[in-house]
């Protein structure tokens, strides 16, 4: 814990990116006891209204409070998103790491596999399973996952090739540890850095695919409040009231900014290389 | 260029788009339940007889490696049938909506591509300075702004500017070329601001890669002028990275693409796609994912082979 706090102190960068994430993924988290207005509540007397005293951020085409529906589409955002490259991870990074280890045939086919998917533009992928599952929330959620496989199984091959080659590998197989052992404690804790440091930029790609989909009815649906979603509905009543469509596409750039820039502090902070030269 | 190297190319692009053509092929077999209801669902009335209808015509009832070779076969001609509801040929439909996509494409990718390198090449030479910190947050902000918050907001700005002018739609450059590039300025602003961004950071970084090599630290040596040695010696070194992410980063534009035509209301593949995915019209929608992932794999061949031409290493 002190060590974690003597490297916040040591880069600002850092410590700003993670103030940034903690407060607002805490205040996702904390939502239904921060006291914010209901975010389905309609209303109809209050629609379209700009910011005031009762709703800070204005309110929307149903009268509905922005900043609530901001907070919650927050939620909607990073569970999708977390959930979405959480399974990505997993998935990609196995098959990544089992494909640097085992060598070969089995390498190279799956290697193969992953540039055909890697072949197609990111959000044409997606859009492609969202057909296949029908537009909702949880196509969402599986159409990111599947973007995301293969770029996590590109990303940590290379690096886990790395660490099979060197010799405490070499040393670690000359004393009979087995295959399990090498992967889970030599293979696994050197990945952590590059690991923690692509998850966050990746999930700041994600946010924004995830605001993508849903800006084009991909996503969630209404009336689950949603960034994407919020920035399309306001978009019909843009020149009436610019509110709702400019606080939600701010909380995007807001969201995805804060993960983006804690993926660079931490490759600044985490990459021994960079240390030594600062 | 060596044949082999070349050999082994264009056997990578046959096996990747044989892949992809597969996994775009499966799609409609993927669909839970039975596709061929769920189109007609989707636009009129159920019976027994255009169930069987409709499965003939888009030939669900035959072995699926005939399937399979029917319908690549058919691609390979361009022949992706006729589109369920307006009897149109398919073909027809996405040669209409391409243009557009394609002029925004292209023009987004020319003034990503092309601005990124003086911004990168100054990024680099002023390291440390307020005004480089200044560009490089600005980066950071232009690779995570929403590129359809930002078309959003410019429509906005510039619609209560200028009352009268029209952003919106799209008219062919052929009837109107005025009006059509005027169209065409905040959609290439939204599209390539992302591009920009990340490749003046990448050409900030090689160029700050280049300039620490030997063969940079000997044209200073010789007596080459600093401007010379930024532009002629670090600068086309540091173009070999670019010219891979510029391939990758026709993907995004392609990706990015449909939601931009989307705020601007201009009529591409990327609105033929999400109304074929509204209508569940899936040979549409499979014919238009083929269609532009293909023109993405052969942009990738292209900037194979020119990085194979700019550095001569990766020829063996």
């Amino acid at each position: 814990m002190s060590a974690a706090v003597a490297t916040l102190r040591r880069s600002p960068l850092l410590a700003v990116a993670c103030g940034i994430v903690v407060f607002q993924v805490a205040v996702a988290l904390l939502a239904p006891w921060l006291g914010f207005q209901d975010p389905f509540a309609q209303v109809v007397a209050n629609r379209l209204k700009g910011p005031n005293a009762t709703n800070l951020l204005g309110t929307d085409q149903l009268g509905r409070d922005v900043l609530a529906r901001i907070v919650w589409g927050y939620r909607t955002s990073l569970f999708t998103c977390t959930i979405s490259v959480g399974i990505a991870l997993v998935i990609g990074g196995t098959i990544g790491i089992l494909s640097a280890y085992l060598g070969g045939w089995w390498d190279r086919i799956t290697m193969r596999l992953m540039d055909v998917v890697f072949a197609f533009p990111i959000l044409l992928l997606a859009i492609g399973v969202i057909a296949v599952l029908g537009p909702n929330a949880w196509s969402a959620a599986i159409a990111i996952a599947v973007v995301y496989t293969p770029i996590f199984a590109r990303l940590l091959r290379g690096p886990a090739l790395v660490i099979c080659e060197s010799e405490y590998v070499a040393g670690a197989r000359a004393v009979g540890a087995g295959g399990a052992r090498i992967v889970l404690s030599h293979i696994l804790p050197n990945l952590v850095s590059i690991v923690l440091v692509q998850t966050s930029l990746l999930l700041s790609a994600a946010i924004l695919v995830e605001a993508s989909l849903s800006f084009l009815g991909l996503g969630a649906q209404p009336p689950t409040p949603s960034l994407g979603l919020m920035l399309s509905e306001g978009r019909n009543f843009l020149r009436l009231a610019p509110w709702p469509g400019i606080f939600a596409g701010l909380a995007i750039l807001f969201l995805s900014f804060g993960f983006n820039l804690l993926g660079d502090a931490l490759r600044d902070t985490l990459d021994p290389r960079l240390r030594a030269a600062s | 260029m060596r044949t082999r190297f070349l050999l082994g190319r264009v056997l990578d692009l046959a096996l990747v788009l044989l892949g992809v053509s597969f996994i775009v092929f499966s799609m409609i077999r993927l669909v839970p339940g039975d596709a061929v209801q769920i189109m007609l669902g989707a636009n009129t009335e159920i019976t027994p007889e255009r169930v069987a209808e409709l499965r003939a015509r888009v030939g669900l009832d035959q072995p699926l490696l005939v399937q399979y070779w029917d319908w690549l076969s058919g691609a390979a001609r361009l022949d992706f049938g006729t589109s369920i509801w307006t009897g149109r040929p398919v073909s027809a439909e996405i040669a209409a909506a391409m243009w557009p996509t394609l002029e925004l494409t292209l023009l987004a990718t020319l003034v990503g591509a092309g601005l990124s390198i003086p911004i990168g090449a100054f990024m680099a030479r002023a390291r440390g300075s307020g005004a480089e910190v200044a560009v490089r947050v600005g980066a950071i902000a232009g690779l995570t702004i929403p590129s359809f918050w930002l078309g959003i907001l410019s429509i906005l700005v510039v619609t209560s500017a200028f009352p009268g002018l029209s952003v919106l739609g799209y008219v062919p450059f052929t009837e109107d070329p005025l009006g059509n590039l005027q169209r065409m300025v905040l959609p290439v602003i939204a599209l390539s601001l992302p591009m920009l961004a990340n490749l003046s950071r990448l050409v900030r970084s090689a160029m700050l890669d280049a300039m620490g090599q030997d063969y940079v630290r000997t044209a200073r040596a010789k007596g080459a002028s600093a401007r010379r040695v930024t532009y002629v010696h670090a600068l086309r070194n540091a173009l070999i990275p670019y010219v891979t992410s510029v391939g990758v980063a026709v993907g995004y534009m392609l990706g990015g693409a449909i939601v931009v035509e989307q705020v601007f209301a201009i009529p591409g593949l990327g609105r033929l796609v999400l109304g074929a995915i509204s209508e569940r019209n899936y040979p549409l929608v499979q014919a238009t994912i083929l269609v532009m992932t293909a023109s993405f794999v052969f942009v990738n061949f292209a900037v194979d082979l020119l990085y194979a031409v700019l550095d001569p290493r990766v020829r063996r």
